[in-house]
Protein backbone atom coordinates (compact mmCIF):
# COMPACT_ATOMS: atom_id res chain seq x y z
CA UNK A 1 0.00 0.00 0.00
CA UNK A 2 1.61 3.29 -1.26
CA UNK A 3 2.41 5.84 1.52
CA UNK A 4 0.07 8.79 0.19
CA UNK A 5 -3.32 6.46 1.18
CA UNK A 6 -2.47 6.64 4.40
CA UNK A 7 -4.01 10.44 4.52
CA UNK A 8 -7.15 9.18 2.73
CA UNK A 9 -7.56 6.36 5.23
CA UNK A 10 -7.29 8.96 7.71
CA UNK A 11 -9.45 11.52 6.41
CA UNK A 12 -12.55 8.31 5.34
CA UNK A 13 -11.86 7.65 9.25
CA UNK A 14 -12.28 10.83 10.17
CA UNK A 15 -15.37 11.04 8.11
CA UNK A 16 -17.02 8.00 9.55
CA UNK A 17 -16.38 9.07 13.01
CA UNK A 18 -18.65 12.89 12.14
CA UNK A 19 -21.19 11.13 10.07
CA UNK A 20 -21.90 8.44 13.08
CA UNK A 21 -21.10 10.95 16.03
CA UNK A 22 -23.73 13.32 14.49
CA UNK A 23 -26.41 11.05 13.69
CA UNK A 24 -26.00 8.89 16.72
CA UNK A 25 -26.20 12.60 18.46
CA UNK A 26 -29.20 13.86 16.39
CA UNK A 27 -30.73 10.20 16.61
CA UNK A 28 -30.73 10.18 20.15
CA UNK A 29 -31.76 13.80 20.53
CA UNK A 30 -35.15 12.16 18.71
CA UNK A 31 -35.24 8.75 19.58
CA UNK A 32 -34.91 9.11 23.42
CA UNK A 33 -38.03 11.28 24.01
CA UNK A 34 -39.90 9.06 21.54
CA UNK A 35 -38.40 5.72 23.15
CA UNK A 36 -39.39 7.14 26.67
CA UNK A 37 -42.67 8.01 25.44
CA UNK A 38 -43.53 4.14 23.72
CA UNK A 39 -42.12 3.00 27.23
CA UNK A 40 -44.63 4.63 29.44
CA UNK A 41 -47.80 4.94 27.09
CA UNK A 42 -49.36 2.23 27.06
CA UNK A 43 -52.72 1.84 28.21
CA UNK A 44 -52.71 2.02 32.14
CA UNK A 45 -48.90 2.75 32.26
CA UNK A 46 -47.67 6.42 33.85
CA UNK A 47 -48.63 8.92 30.85
CA UNK A 48 -51.48 6.45 29.32
CA UNK A 49 -51.95 7.74 25.28
CA UNK A 50 -52.63 4.10 23.69
CA UNK A 51 -53.41 5.66 20.46
CA UNK A 52 -50.66 7.60 20.12
CA UNK A 53 -48.42 4.70 21.50
CA UNK A 54 -50.03 2.50 18.57
CA UNK A 55 -49.32 5.19 16.20
CA UNK A 56 -45.99 6.26 16.92
CA UNK A 57 -44.91 2.55 17.35
CA UNK A 58 -46.10 1.79 13.74
CA UNK A 59 -44.11 4.65 12.54
CA UNK A 60 -40.97 3.04 14.37
CA UNK A 61 -41.70 -0.17 12.97
CA UNK A 62 -42.28 0.96 9.12
CA UNK A 63 -38.87 3.37 9.32
CA UNK A 64 -37.25 0.64 11.34
CA UNK A 65 -38.10 -2.04 8.18
CA UNK A 66 -36.99 -0.12 5.34
CA UNK A 67 -33.70 -1.29 3.98
CA UNK A 68 -31.51 1.61 4.70
CA UNK A 69 -30.30 1.61 0.95
CA UNK A 70 -33.73 2.37 -0.05
CA UNK A 71 -34.44 4.79 2.93
CA UNK A 72 -31.56 6.84 1.96
CA UNK A 73 -32.35 6.94 -1.85
CA UNK A 74 -36.11 7.36 -1.30
CA UNK A 75 -35.70 10.39 1.34
CA UNK A 76 -33.85 12.29 -1.30
CA UNK A 77 -35.81 15.12 -1.06
CA UNK A 78 -36.39 15.80 2.54
CA UNK A 79 -32.62 15.22 2.71
CA UNK A 80 -32.16 18.61 -0.18
CA UNK A 81 -34.49 19.97 2.22
CA UNK A 82 -32.74 19.83 5.32
CA UNK A 83 -29.04 19.56 4.62
CA UNK A 84 -29.16 22.04 1.43
CA UNK A 85 -28.06 19.32 -0.78
CA UNK A 86 -28.46 15.72 -1.18
CA UNK A 87 -24.71 14.43 -1.65
CA UNK A 88 -21.81 14.67 0.71
CA UNK A 89 -21.25 13.38 4.07
CA UNK A 90 -23.12 16.18 6.02
CA UNK A 91 -26.16 15.27 3.74
CA UNK A 92 -25.68 11.47 4.43
CA UNK A 93 -26.00 12.47 8.07
CA UNK A 94 -29.83 13.04 7.50
CA UNK A 95 -30.46 9.09 6.54
CA UNK A 96 -28.41 8.11 9.21
CA UNK A 97 -30.15 10.05 11.34
CA UNK A 98 -33.72 9.31 10.51
CA UNK A 99 -32.37 4.99 10.73
CA UNK A 100 -31.08 5.83 14.36
CA UNK A 101 -33.85 7.56 15.84
CA UNK A 102 -36.65 4.63 16.04
CA UNK A 103 -34.14 2.12 16.12
CA UNK A 104 -32.55 4.29 19.59
CA UNK A 105 -36.27 4.69 20.47
CA UNK A 106 -37.02 1.02 20.73
CA UNK A 107 -33.93 0.03 22.14
CA UNK A 108 -34.37 2.77 24.86
CA UNK A 109 -38.21 1.80 24.95
CA UNK A 110 -36.31 -1.91 26.06
CA UNK A 111 -34.04 -0.39 28.56
CA UNK A 112 -37.09 1.42 31.08
CA UNK A 113 -39.26 -1.41 30.76
CA UNK A 114 -36.65 -3.14 32.05
CA UNK A 115 -36.54 -1.12 35.26
CA UNK A 116 -39.04 -3.04 38.23
CA UNK A 117 -42.71 -1.99 38.49
CA UNK A 118 -42.52 -1.64 42.07
CA UNK A 119 -40.36 0.79 41.69
CA UNK A 120 -42.78 3.05 40.05
CA UNK A 121 -45.61 2.24 42.36
CA UNK A 122 -42.68 3.47 45.18
CA UNK A 123 -42.65 6.54 43.78
CA UNK A 124 -46.57 6.82 42.59
CA UNK A 125 -46.78 6.54 46.76
CA UNK A 126 -44.40 9.12 47.02
CA UNK A 127 -46.44 11.31 45.62
CA UNK A 128 -44.60 11.81 42.41
CA UNK A 129 -45.81 13.51 39.44
CA UNK A 130 -45.04 10.78 35.69
CA UNK A 131 -42.86 13.52 34.54
CA UNK A 132 -40.65 12.86 38.11
CA UNK A 133 -41.12 9.26 37.65
CA UNK A 134 -39.62 9.37 34.43
CA UNK A 135 -36.88 11.62 35.49
CA UNK A 136 -35.76 10.89 39.02
CA UNK A 137 -36.47 6.92 38.70
CA UNK A 138 -36.70 5.40 35.39
CA UNK A 139 -33.67 6.91 33.44
CA UNK A 140 -31.30 6.70 36.44
CA UNK A 141 -32.40 3.39 37.24
CA UNK A 142 -32.10 2.13 33.15
CA UNK A 143 -29.35 4.10 32.31
CA UNK A 144 -27.14 1.04 32.22
CA UNK A 145 -29.08 -0.37 29.81
CA UNK A 146 -29.58 2.48 27.87
CA UNK A 147 -26.04 2.80 27.38
CA UNK A 148 -25.61 -0.20 26.13
CA UNK A 149 -28.39 0.35 24.08
CA UNK A 150 -26.45 3.18 22.45
CA UNK A 151 -23.21 1.39 22.01
CA UNK A 152 -25.18 -0.86 19.78
CA UNK A 153 -26.73 1.86 17.92
CA UNK A 154 -23.11 3.07 17.18
CA UNK A 155 -22.00 0.01 16.12
CA UNK A 156 -25.03 -0.06 13.65
CA UNK A 157 -24.13 3.28 12.96
CA UNK A 158 -20.74 2.32 11.58
CA UNK A 159 -22.13 -0.66 9.48
CA UNK A 160 -24.73 2.14 8.17
CA UNK A 161 -22.47 4.86 7.00
CA UNK A 162 -20.90 2.35 5.15
CA UNK A 163 -23.91 2.46 2.49
CA UNK A 164 -23.72 6.24 2.10
CA UNK A 165 -21.38 6.09 -0.44
CA UNK A 166 -24.21 5.63 -2.55
CA UNK A 167 -25.60 9.44 -2.38
CA UNK A 168 -22.10 10.61 -2.36
CA UNK A 169 -21.40 10.38 1.49
CA UNK A 170 -17.74 9.81 1.94
CA UNK A 171 -16.16 7.58 4.83
CA UNK A 172 -14.56 4.08 5.40
CA UNK A 173 -17.18 1.87 3.58
CA UNK A 174 -17.11 4.47 0.30
CA UNK A 175 -13.53 4.00 0.63
CA UNK A 176 -13.60 0.43 0.54
CA UNK A 177 -15.83 0.32 -2.17
CA UNK A 178 -14.23 2.62 -4.71
CA UNK A 179 -10.41 2.18 -4.20
CA UNK A 180 -10.84 -1.35 -2.43
CA UNK A 181 -13.69 -2.91 -5.41
CA UNK A 182 -13.35 -0.52 -7.83
CA UNK A 183 -10.04 0.24 -8.40
CA UNK A 184 -8.86 -3.39 -7.55
CA UNK A 185 -6.66 -2.64 -4.56
CA UNK A 186 -7.30 -5.14 -2.09
CA UNK A 187 -4.73 -3.27 0.65
CA UNK A 188 -7.02 -0.65 0.88
CA UNK A 189 -10.51 -3.04 1.13
CA UNK A 190 -8.27 -5.10 4.24
CA UNK A 191 -7.13 -1.50 5.81
CA UNK A 192 -10.80 -0.28 5.94
CA UNK A 193 -12.25 -3.51 7.78
CA UNK A 194 -9.41 -3.75 9.77
CA UNK A 195 -10.22 0.01 10.80
CA UNK A 196 -14.03 -0.61 11.21
CA UNK A 197 -12.87 -3.43 13.19
CA UNK A 198 -10.92 -1.67 15.72
CA UNK A 199 -13.65 0.91 15.92
CA UNK A 200 -16.18 -1.10 17.15
CA UNK A 201 -14.78 -2.97 19.20
CA UNK A 202 -13.43 0.36 21.13
CA UNK A 203 -16.74 1.87 20.70
CA UNK A 204 -18.25 -1.53 22.47
CA UNK A 205 -15.41 -1.86 24.96
CA UNK A 206 -15.63 1.60 25.93
CA UNK A 207 -19.88 1.71 25.91
CA UNK A 208 -19.24 -1.43 28.40
CA UNK A 209 -17.07 0.03 30.59
CA UNK A 210 -19.46 3.00 31.24
CA UNK A 211 -22.29 0.92 31.83
CA UNK A 212 -20.40 -1.31 34.48
CA UNK A 213 -19.94 2.38 36.01
CA UNK A 214 -23.48 3.20 36.23
CA UNK A 215 -24.69 -0.32 37.41
CA UNK A 216 -25.15 -0.48 40.94
CA UNK A 217 -27.35 -3.51 40.88
CA UNK A 218 -24.93 -6.05 41.91
CA UNK A 219 -21.64 -5.79 44.33
CA UNK A 220 -18.99 -6.61 42.60
CA UNK A 221 -15.16 -6.45 42.58
CA UNK A 222 -15.10 -2.57 41.50
CA UNK A 223 -12.58 0.12 42.59
CA UNK A 224 -14.27 2.68 44.90
CA UNK B 1 -63.10 7.72 70.45
CA UNK B 2 -61.29 10.15 68.14
CA UNK B 3 -61.54 10.58 64.81
CA UNK B 4 -60.12 7.18 62.60
CA UNK B 5 -56.87 7.49 60.92
CA UNK B 6 -58.52 5.42 57.72
CA UNK B 7 -62.16 4.83 57.41
CA UNK B 8 -63.38 2.66 55.09
CA UNK B 9 -66.59 2.99 54.15
CA UNK B 10 -68.90 0.12 52.38
CA UNK B 11 -66.10 -0.32 49.74
CA UNK B 12 -66.36 -2.63 46.84
CA UNK B 13 -63.74 -3.21 44.42
CA UNK B 14 -64.32 -4.97 41.25
CA UNK B 15 -62.09 -5.40 38.20
CA UNK B 16 -64.15 -5.64 34.96
CA UNK B 17 -63.29 -8.67 32.27
CA UNK B 18 -63.48 -8.50 28.92
CA UNK B 19 -66.09 -9.59 26.97
CA UNK B 20 -69.01 -10.66 28.83
CA UNK B 21 -67.40 -12.78 31.76
CA UNK B 22 -68.59 -11.59 35.15
CA UNK B 23 -66.17 -9.30 36.72
CA UNK B 24 -64.30 -10.30 39.38
CA UNK B 25 -64.55 -9.00 42.81
CA UNK B 26 -61.40 -7.67 44.99
CA UNK B 27 -63.44 -6.32 47.91
CA UNK B 28 -66.87 -6.87 48.87
CA UNK B 29 -68.29 -3.84 50.97
CA UNK B 30 -65.39 -3.14 53.51
CA UNK B 31 -66.00 -1.28 56.36
CA UNK B 32 -63.83 -0.58 58.82
CA UNK B 33 -61.73 2.37 61.29
CA UNK B 34 -58.29 2.26 61.97
CA UNK B 35 -57.65 3.96 65.18
CA UNK B 36 -55.60 6.97 65.40
CA UNK B 37 -51.84 6.23 66.50
CA UNK B 38 -52.65 2.35 66.30
CA UNK B 39 -51.20 -0.44 64.82
CA UNK B 40 -53.33 -2.44 63.10
CA UNK B 41 -53.13 -5.93 61.12
CA UNK B 42 -55.20 -6.98 58.55
CA UNK B 43 -54.25 -10.72 57.82
CA UNK B 44 -55.76 -12.67 55.13
CA UNK B 45 -54.15 -15.63 52.95
CA UNK B 46 -53.00 -14.44 49.18
CA UNK B 47 -55.87 -13.70 46.92
CA UNK B 48 -57.51 -12.36 49.77
CA UNK B 49 -57.88 -9.18 48.81
CA UNK B 50 -55.52 -7.16 51.65
CA UNK B 51 -53.36 -5.70 49.12
CA UNK B 52 -55.89 -3.95 47.50
CA UNK B 53 -57.73 -2.60 50.47
CA UNK B 54 -54.16 -1.06 51.73
CA UNK B 55 -53.56 0.39 47.96
CA UNK B 56 -56.67 2.26 48.81
CA UNK B 57 -55.24 4.25 51.46
CA UNK B 58 -52.88 6.23 49.45
CA UNK B 59 -54.64 6.09 45.92
CA UNK B 60 -53.02 3.32 44.02
CA UNK B 61 -56.10 1.51 43.39
CA UNK B 62 -59.50 3.40 43.44
CA UNK B 63 -62.58 1.51 45.13
CA UNK B 64 -65.65 1.05 42.74
CA UNK B 65 -68.34 1.92 45.51
CA UNK B 66 -67.89 3.52 48.74
CA UNK B 67 -65.58 5.81 50.27
CA UNK B 68 -62.27 5.77 51.72
CA UNK B 69 -61.42 8.32 54.50
CA UNK B 70 -57.63 9.30 55.16
CA UNK B 71 -56.61 12.09 57.39
CA UNK B 72 -60.10 13.71 56.54
CA UNK B 73 -59.76 13.64 53.10
CA UNK B 74 -61.69 11.43 50.46
CA UNK B 75 -59.09 9.50 48.82
CA UNK B 76 -61.12 7.74 46.39
CA UNK B 77 -62.73 11.23 44.74
CA UNK B 78 -59.57 13.30 44.86
CA UNK B 79 -58.05 14.34 42.23
CA UNK B 80 -54.34 13.83 40.95
CA UNK B 81 -53.27 16.66 42.31
CA UNK B 82 -54.68 16.23 45.49
CA UNK B 83 -54.20 12.76 45.14
CA UNK B 84 -50.11 13.64 45.54
CA UNK B 85 -50.64 15.79 48.55
CA UNK B 86 -52.78 13.41 50.42
CA UNK B 87 -49.69 10.30 49.22
CA UNK B 88 -47.17 12.99 51.12
CA UNK B 89 -48.59 12.55 54.47
CA UNK B 90 -48.78 8.42 53.78
CA UNK B 91 -45.78 6.67 53.98
CA UNK B 92 -45.63 3.22 52.55
CA UNK B 93 -42.95 0.08 52.81
CA UNK B 94 -42.88 -2.71 50.24
CA UNK B 95 -41.92 -6.52 50.67
CA UNK B 96 -39.05 -6.45 48.23
CA UNK B 97 -37.99 -2.72 49.77
CA UNK B 98 -38.14 -1.45 46.27
CA UNK B 99 -35.51 0.71 46.64
CA UNK B 100 -33.33 2.62 43.75
CA UNK B 101 -30.39 0.48 42.67
CA UNK B 102 -28.86 3.30 40.81
CA UNK B 103 -28.97 5.53 44.61
CA UNK B 104 -27.60 5.33 47.80
CA UNK B 105 -29.16 4.34 50.81
CA UNK B 106 -29.30 8.11 51.54
CA UNK B 107 -29.75 9.42 48.43
CA UNK B 108 -32.82 6.76 48.69
CA UNK B 109 -33.80 8.18 51.48
CA UNK B 110 -33.52 11.50 50.11
CA UNK B 111 -36.03 10.36 46.73
CA UNK B 112 -39.24 11.64 48.58
CA UNK B 113 -38.21 14.86 49.49
CA UNK B 114 -36.95 15.69 46.75
CA UNK B 115 -40.28 14.82 45.09
CA UNK B 116 -41.96 17.00 47.63
CA UNK B 117 -39.90 19.69 46.30
CA UNK B 118 -37.48 20.14 49.58
CA UNK B 119 -35.22 22.95 49.58
CA UNK B 120 -32.02 20.97 48.83
CA UNK B 121 -29.98 22.19 51.56
CA UNK B 122 -32.63 20.83 54.16
CA UNK B 123 -32.49 17.63 52.49
CA UNK B 124 -29.13 16.33 53.81
CA UNK B 125 -29.84 17.31 57.59
CA UNK B 126 -33.39 15.48 57.22
CA UNK B 127 -31.68 12.54 55.84
CA UNK B 128 -29.18 12.40 58.54
CA UNK B 129 -31.35 12.24 60.97
CA UNK B 130 -33.45 9.57 59.50
CA UNK B 131 -30.26 7.29 58.92
CA UNK B 132 -29.76 7.55 62.40
CA UNK B 133 -33.11 6.81 63.50
CA UNK B 134 -32.96 3.74 61.35
CA UNK B 135 -29.78 3.05 62.79
CA UNK B 136 -27.76 3.36 59.48
CA UNK B 137 -25.00 5.78 59.99
CA UNK B 138 -22.31 3.30 59.08
CA UNK B 139 -24.36 2.37 55.65
CA UNK B 140 -24.92 5.89 54.43
CA UNK B 141 -22.83 5.51 51.37
CA UNK B 142 -23.50 2.24 50.24
CA UNK B 143 -25.95 1.10 47.38
CA UNK B 144 -28.70 -1.22 48.31
CA UNK B 145 -27.02 -4.22 46.24
CA UNK B 146 -24.62 -3.46 48.80
CA UNK B 147 -27.01 -4.52 51.76
CA UNK B 148 -29.30 -7.09 54.11
CA UNK B 149 -32.71 -7.65 53.64
CA UNK B 150 -32.97 -6.16 57.43
CA UNK B 151 -31.04 -3.17 56.08
CA UNK B 152 -32.90 -2.85 52.97
CA UNK B 153 -35.93 -2.74 54.46
CA UNK B 154 -34.53 0.09 57.14
CA UNK B 155 -33.69 2.24 54.59
CA UNK B 156 -37.25 1.98 53.41
CA UNK B 157 -39.05 2.89 56.43
CA UNK B 158 -36.22 5.38 56.37
CA UNK B 159 -37.64 6.74 53.11
CA UNK B 160 -41.22 6.27 54.13
CA UNK B 161 -40.89 8.65 56.87
CA UNK B 162 -38.76 11.09 55.67
CA UNK B 163 -41.82 13.60 54.80
CA UNK B 164 -43.48 13.13 57.75
CA UNK B 165 -46.17 11.55 57.11
CA UNK B 166 -48.97 10.36 59.88
CA UNK B 167 -50.04 6.99 58.11
CA UNK B 168 -47.53 4.47 57.53
CA UNK B 169 -48.39 1.57 55.47
CA UNK B 170 -46.80 -1.94 55.37
CA UNK B 171 -47.37 -4.35 52.72
CA UNK B 172 -46.03 -7.68 53.71
CA UNK B 173 -42.92 -5.77 54.91
CA UNK B 174 -41.34 -8.50 56.84
CA UNK B 175 -42.28 -11.24 54.83
CA UNK B 176 -38.80 -11.59 52.32
CA UNK B 177 -36.70 -11.18 55.89
CA UNK B 178 -35.55 -14.14 58.06
CA UNK B 179 -36.87 -14.29 61.68
CA UNK B 180 -34.32 -12.14 63.50
CA UNK B 181 -34.32 -9.49 60.59
CA UNK B 182 -38.31 -9.87 60.82
CA UNK B 183 -38.22 -9.07 64.82
CA UNK B 184 -35.57 -6.19 64.47
CA UNK B 185 -37.72 -4.75 62.11
CA UNK B 186 -41.15 -5.27 63.98
CA UNK B 187 -39.49 -3.97 66.57
CA UNK B 188 -38.56 -1.00 64.70
CA UNK B 189 -42.16 -0.05 63.97
CA UNK B 190 -42.99 -0.62 67.52
CA UNK B 191 -40.49 2.39 68.48
CA UNK B 192 -41.76 4.64 65.21
CA UNK B 193 -45.33 4.04 66.27
CA UNK B 194 -44.55 4.78 70.25
CA UNK B 195 -42.35 7.51 69.56
CA UNK B 196 -44.27 9.15 65.96
CA UNK B 197 -47.31 8.75 67.21
CA UNK B 198 -47.38 7.47 63.81
CA UNK B 199 -50.87 5.30 62.24
CA UNK B 200 -49.52 1.63 61.22
CA UNK B 201 -51.26 -0.13 58.74
CA UNK B 202 -49.95 -3.29 57.86
CA UNK B 203 -51.01 -6.63 56.08
CA UNK B 204 -49.60 -9.74 56.24
CA UNK B 205 -50.47 -13.21 55.94
CA UNK B 206 -48.74 -14.08 59.60
CA UNK B 207 -50.33 -14.35 62.62
CA UNK B 208 -46.93 -13.57 64.83
CA UNK B 209 -46.56 -10.76 63.17
CA UNK B 210 -50.19 -9.39 64.43
CA UNK B 211 -49.27 -10.82 67.48
CA UNK B 212 -45.80 -9.21 67.79
CA UNK B 213 -47.13 -5.88 67.31
CA UNK B 214 -50.85 -5.00 66.47
CA UNK B 215 -52.84 -3.83 69.04
CA UNK B 216 -56.26 -3.92 66.39
CA UNK B 217 -56.39 -7.02 63.60
CA UNK B 218 -58.93 -7.48 61.15
CA UNK B 219 -59.34 -11.02 59.25
CA UNK B 220 -60.22 -11.19 55.42
CA UNK B 221 -61.01 -13.67 53.67
CA UNK B 222 -62.26 -13.66 50.28
CA UNK B 223 -62.81 -10.29 49.77
CA UNK B 224 -64.98 -9.83 52.79
CA UNK B 225 -63.42 -8.71 56.80
CA UNK B 226 -64.81 -12.13 58.72
CA UNK B 227 -63.68 -10.58 62.35
CA UNK B 228 -62.46 -7.23 63.38
CA UNK B 229 -61.52 -5.67 66.95
CA UNK B 230 -58.73 -5.53 69.46
CA UNK B 231 -56.12 -8.07 68.41
CA UNK B 232 -56.57 -9.08 72.32
CA UNK B 233 -60.44 -9.92 72.22
CA UNK B 234 -59.98 -11.37 68.55
CA UNK B 235 -57.61 -13.73 69.70
CA UNK B 236 -59.17 -14.54 72.80
CA UNK B 237 -62.78 -15.48 71.64
CA UNK B 238 -61.74 -16.32 67.45
CA UNK B 239 -65.24 -16.65 65.94
CA UNK B 240 -64.36 -17.52 62.17
CA UNK B 241 -62.67 -20.32 60.95
CA UNK B 242 -60.03 -18.45 59.18
CA UNK B 243 -58.95 -17.14 62.09
CA UNK B 244 -58.55 -19.98 63.87
CA UNK B 245 -56.64 -21.28 61.34
CA UNK B 246 -54.30 -18.47 61.25
CA UNK B 247 -54.10 -18.62 65.38
CA UNK B 248 -52.95 -22.25 65.58
CA UNK B 249 -49.48 -22.17 66.15
CA UNK B 250 -49.06 -18.84 67.12
CA UNK B 251 -51.25 -18.62 70.43
CA UNK B 252 -48.93 -20.86 72.27
CA UNK B 253 -49.86 -24.33 72.07
CA UNK B 254 -51.05 -27.85 70.14
CA UNK B 255 -51.96 -30.86 71.55
CA UNK B 256 -48.94 -33.01 72.13
CA UNK B 257 -48.39 -35.70 69.48
CA UNK B 258 -48.98 -38.48 71.69
CA UNK B 259 -51.89 -37.65 72.89
CA UNK B 260 -53.57 -36.28 69.27
CA UNK B 261 -52.81 -39.68 67.77
CA UNK B 262 -55.54 -41.23 70.27
CA UNK B 263 -58.25 -37.91 70.38
CA UNK B 264 -61.67 -39.19 69.68
CA UNK B 265 -64.93 -37.03 69.07
CA UNK B 266 -66.77 -39.27 71.84
CA UNK B 267 -65.66 -40.14 75.16
CA UNK B 268 -65.35 -43.79 75.42
CA UNK B 269 -66.67 -44.99 78.95
CA UNK B 270 -66.66 -42.24 82.01
CA UNK B 271 -63.16 -43.79 82.63
CA UNK B 272 -62.13 -41.47 79.34
CA UNK B 273 -60.30 -38.11 80.27
CA UNK B 274 -61.54 -34.83 78.23
CA UNK B 275 -58.80 -32.89 76.58
CA UNK B 276 -60.15 -29.43 77.10
CA UNK B 277 -57.51 -26.07 75.79
CA UNK B 278 -58.13 -23.48 78.61
CA UNK B 279 -57.75 -19.90 77.28
CA UNK B 280 -56.52 -17.38 80.30
CA UNK B 281 -56.94 -13.42 79.45
CA UNK B 282 -56.41 -10.18 81.12
CA UNK B 283 -55.69 -10.66 84.50
CA UNK B 284 -56.98 -14.34 85.19
CA UNK B 285 -53.86 -15.17 82.75
CA UNK B 286 -51.98 -14.74 86.23
CA UNK B 287 -54.50 -16.40 88.66
CA UNK B 288 -53.80 -19.88 89.96
CA UNK B 289 -57.46 -21.30 88.92
CA UNK B 290 -56.09 -24.76 88.08
CA UNK B 291 -54.65 -25.07 92.07
CA UNK B 292 -58.12 -24.05 93.07
CA UNK B 293 -59.99 -26.49 91.16
CA UNK B 294 -58.07 -28.98 92.48
CA UNK B 295 -57.54 -27.60 95.95
CA UNK B 296 -61.47 -26.44 96.47
CA UNK B 297 -63.14 -29.14 94.27
CA UNK B 298 -60.99 -31.84 94.25
CA UNK B 299 -60.48 -32.59 90.46
CA UNK B 300 -56.96 -33.82 89.42
CA UNK B 301 -56.09 -32.36 86.60
CA UNK B 302 -53.30 -33.23 84.15
CA UNK B 303 -51.36 -30.63 82.16
CA UNK B 304 -50.71 -31.60 78.91
CA UNK B 305 -49.37 -28.34 77.20
CA UNK B 306 -49.61 -24.65 78.21
CA UNK B 307 -47.21 -21.32 77.82
CA UNK B 308 -48.63 -17.79 78.53
CA UNK B 309 -47.20 -14.84 76.37
CA UNK B 310 -48.35 -11.11 75.30
CA UNK B 311 -50.47 -10.07 73.26
CA UNK B 312 -51.00 -6.23 72.82
CA UNK B 313 -49.15 -5.87 75.68
CA UNK B 314 -51.65 -8.17 78.16
CA UNK B 315 -50.89 -11.48 79.61
CA UNK B 316 -52.13 -14.20 77.43
CA UNK B 317 -52.16 -17.77 78.49
CA UNK B 318 -53.46 -20.83 76.71
CA UNK B 319 -53.35 -24.03 78.33
CA UNK B 320 -54.25 -27.89 77.45
CA UNK B 321 -54.90 -30.16 80.26
CA UNK B 322 -57.09 -33.83 80.35
CA UNK B 323 -59.80 -33.72 82.84
CA UNK B 324 -61.92 -36.73 84.07
CA UNK B 325 -65.12 -37.25 81.87
CA UNK B 326 -67.05 -37.61 85.26
CA UNK B 327 -66.26 -34.15 86.34
CA UNK B 328 -66.24 -32.10 83.20
CA UNK B 329 -69.44 -30.33 82.79
CA UNK B 330 -68.72 -29.20 86.61
CA UNK B 331 -64.85 -27.95 86.18
CA UNK B 332 -66.02 -26.18 82.99
CA UNK B 333 -68.69 -24.28 85.15
CA UNK B 334 -65.93 -23.14 87.87
CA UNK B 335 -63.45 -21.72 85.28
CA UNK B 336 -65.79 -20.54 82.84
CA UNK B 337 -67.14 -18.29 86.36
CA UNK B 338 -63.77 -17.10 86.63
CA UNK B 339 -63.30 -15.83 83.31
CA UNK B 340 -61.64 -18.53 81.69
CA UNK B 341 -62.69 -19.74 78.14
CA UNK B 342 -62.72 -23.68 77.62
CA UNK B 343 -63.18 -25.83 74.65
CA UNK B 344 -63.28 -29.37 74.35
CA UNK B 345 -60.56 -30.89 71.98
CA UNK B 346 -61.55 -34.42 72.10
CA UNK B 347 -61.57 -37.28 74.51
CA UNK B 348 -58.77 -39.75 75.19
CA UNK B 349 -58.56 -43.39 77.10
Amino acid sequence: MSANLIPILLESTLQTLYMVAMSTLLGTLIGAPLGIFLATSRKGELLSAPWLNKMLGLIVNAARSTPFIILVVAIIPLTRLIAGTSIGTTAAIVPLTIAAAPFIARLIETAIREVDAGLIEAARAMGATPWQIVRKVLIPEAKPGIILGLTLAVVSLIGYSAMVGAVGGEGLGDLGIRYGYQRFMPEVMLAVVIILIVLVQLVQSLGEWIAARFDKRAPRNRGR
Amino acid sequence: MAEPAISFQGVTRRYPQKRGAADVVALQDISLDVPQGAITGIIGRSGAGKSTLLRMVNGLERPSEGKVIVNGHDVGAASDAALRGIRREVGMIFQHFNLLASRTVAENIALPLEIAGVDPLKISGRVQELITRVGLTAQANRYPAELSGGQKQRVGIARALATGPRVLLSDEATSALDPDTTRQVLDLLKDINRDLGLTILLITHEMAVVRDICSHVAVIEAGQIVEAGETYSVFSRPTHATTRSFLQGVTGVAVPQFVAGQLRDEPESLQSEAVVQITFTGQHATDPMLARLTSERGVSVNILAGAIEEIGDKPFGSLIVGLPMGRLDESRRFLEQHGLLTEVLGYVG
